[in-house]
């Protein structure tokens, strides 16, 4: 077995082992979701012709699902690692700054993929929801993961207090997925704010995995991978960088 | 070619308060199957130093060298060749002790390590917790199962920064045991320690650092030689006279006072008697590493590491 081998078999043992936590307590929240808002809004939003709002809800609320746990996955594991003092085990290790990053932001890609398939087992049976183009579906869920595991090294690398990483997920993550398009269609919003979210990438990956079930979307699927696809190497690149400076691990 | 090599190592910390100087260009060499002592009191720069040969840290200028890998430039082959006990008694809580070592191997790339891991768990007396998880185990189990992770790759030199700081006198004995027998067997130890009779007894070479300097680097023998030849012992339970309590060693009703030959032993006990201290149990005796220790870098160890 080589190091980034270990390293990434390590982290995803690390959340399975606590899976109702890591698993089944955020498929539970997204069931939750899509009963209730599903049920209060069947009747009053409608977005496309075809969809009903049930259906168009699902892939936002996996996709929701599969971003915020692949950044918790990351980021969760270095902030604790650090906060307990063990990270000096890899530390102490040969493993290169790329071998890190693959076991971090792959173990984040699993948990978010294995919770969004979660969600979706869960709940596809409730709706009528169709797969027009699982590409795309594949290509988004496996991109928006891998980005948003990236953020997570990050924010893992960055914060030194639990109150540091709760605030980066709770001022940054949490409204940039909700802002984005997870409960309704942009076309929904008012001209200003509909510039606004098409400045917020997550609009993207929610956009361009919903175009997968629905075949159509805001905007088109291409444009859409070309944005998260240039956040991820931007991304990727930075907590690559900073993995390889040391930023604040190596002193 | 040196197991270790320091050469003019430096590091600067910037903090809230300006510069702080840790190292000032320390230079010294540890040969192959050494075992080597790395002494000085709280703040001398000693976890500075380690840190930076482990790679946690990153020296200001100088370089750093584990049988020939640059600890910067080659880190994988430098990391290889180290195996690191840290000081801090930490530990993954997610996993079993067989699981923690099964991963430390695996990140050194090794497979197929079980018979090793068997070996090391019952060196250090751990093979009945094999499976326990680390949350459970005692401080002294868990710093046990610390010096396995740090040996899993079979390091050629190995690190040990106060491994014995606050645990009991078993696990010492298991630690010791264990240390010198892969000492025999041709590994290089590098040992920090507060226990000046534990590096006293193991260790042939000895660097004592102060304030970031070097202040000896010697056989331990050759430096317990250096110091005053004899030292002059007494209980008292009253204050001494300033200028002896300057250079007096005090462990409680004890002290010890540097003499180097009988007019200073008489010269002492004038001083005493014209402060009109009580003393008991006089005797004279052989100056210990302690003694040295006081005499090089003007400080007392402290007795037991936080």
């Amino acid at each position: 077995m080589t190091g980034w081998q270990t390293l990434f078999y390590k982290e995803i043992l690390r959340f399975w082992k606590v899976g109702f936590q890591t698993v089944a307590a955020p498929v539970m929240t997204a069931i939750l979701y899509l009963l209730i808002f599903g049920h209060v809004l069947e009747e009053h939003v409608k977005v496309y012709d075809t969809v009903s709002y049930t259906a168009f809800l699902l892939p936002g609320l996996i996709m929701m699902s599969v971003l915020q746990n692949a950044f918790a996955n990351s980021s969760s594991s270095l902030i604790q690692s650090k906060v307990m003092g063990n990270l000096v085990f890899i530390l102490l290790t040969p493993l290169s700054h790329r071998a890190w990053f693959v076991a971090y932001v792959g173990s984040s890609i699993v948990r978010g993929l294995v919770v969004g398939a979660g969600v979706l087992l869960a709940t596809v049976w409730f709706t009528d929801l169709t797969f027009v183009a699982p590409v795309w579906i594949a290509v988004f869920a496996f991109l928006g993961a891998g980005l948003l595991g990236s953020l997570g090294v990050i924010a893992g690398l960055w914060a030194e207090k639990f109150d540091q990483m709760a605030a980066f997920q709770n001022f940054i993550i949490m409204p940039m997925t909700f802002l984005s398009g997870v409960f309704y269609s942009i076309h929904s919003l008012p001209g200003f704010w509909q510039q606004v979210s098409h400045l917020n990438p997550f609009f993207y990956m929610i956009d361009g995995f919903r175009y997968g079930f629905f075949g159509q979307g805001d905007v088109s699927p291409w444009l859409s991978l070309a944005i998260v696809g240039t956040a991820f190497l931007a991304v990727g690149g930075l907590a690559l960088h900073l993995l390889k400076s040391g930023y604040k691990i190596r002193h | 070619m040196p197991a270790v090599s320091f050469q003019n190592v430096s590091k600067t910390y910037i903090t809230s308060r300006g510069e702080f100087p840790a190292l000032k260009g320390v230079t010294f060499d540890i040969e192959p199957g050494e075992f080597f002592g790395l002494l000085g009191p709280n703040g001398a720069g000693k976890t500075t130093l380690i840190s930076i040969l482990a790679g946690l840290s990153r020296a200001s200028s100088g370089h750093v060298t584990v049988h020939g890998a640059d600890v910067q430039a080659d880190y994988a082959q430098a990391r290889r060749r180290l195996g690191v006990v840290p000081q801090e008694l930490v530990f993954d809580p997610f996993f079993t002790v067989r699981e923690a070592l099964r991963f430390q191997s695996g990140y050194f790339g090794i497979r197929g390590n079980g018979d090793w891991i068997d070996e090391l768990l019952d060196g250090l007396g751990l093979a009945d917790k094999a499976n326990a998880n680390m949350r459970q185990l005692s401080g002294g189990m868990k710093r046990r199962v610390l010096v396995a992770q740090a040996l899993v790759h079979r390091p050629p030199v190995i690190v040990l920064d106060e491994p014995t700081a606050g645990v009991d006198v078993e696990l010492r004995q298991t630690l010791w045991q264990f240390v010198s027998k892969l000492n025999k067997e041709g590994s290089t130890v590098l040992l920090t320690t507060h226990y000046l009779e534990e590096a006293e007894a193991l260790c042939g070479r000895i660097a004592m650092l102060k304030r970031g300097e070097l202040v000896a680097l010697e056989k331990t023998s050759d430096l317990l030689q250096r110091a005053s030849a004899n030292v002059l012992r007494f209980k008292t339970d009253h204050p001494l006279p300033a200028a002896l309590a300057a250079q007096a060693r005090v462990t409680g009703r004890f002290v010890q006072l540097p003499a180097h030959d009988a007019l200073e032993v008489e010269r002492i006990l004038a001083q005493v008697r014209e402060a009109g201290v009580p003393v008991e149990d006089i005797e004279i005796s052989k100056a210990d590493l302690e003694d040295v220790f006081l005499d090089l870098t003007g400080s007392k160890p402290a007795e037991v590491a936080a």
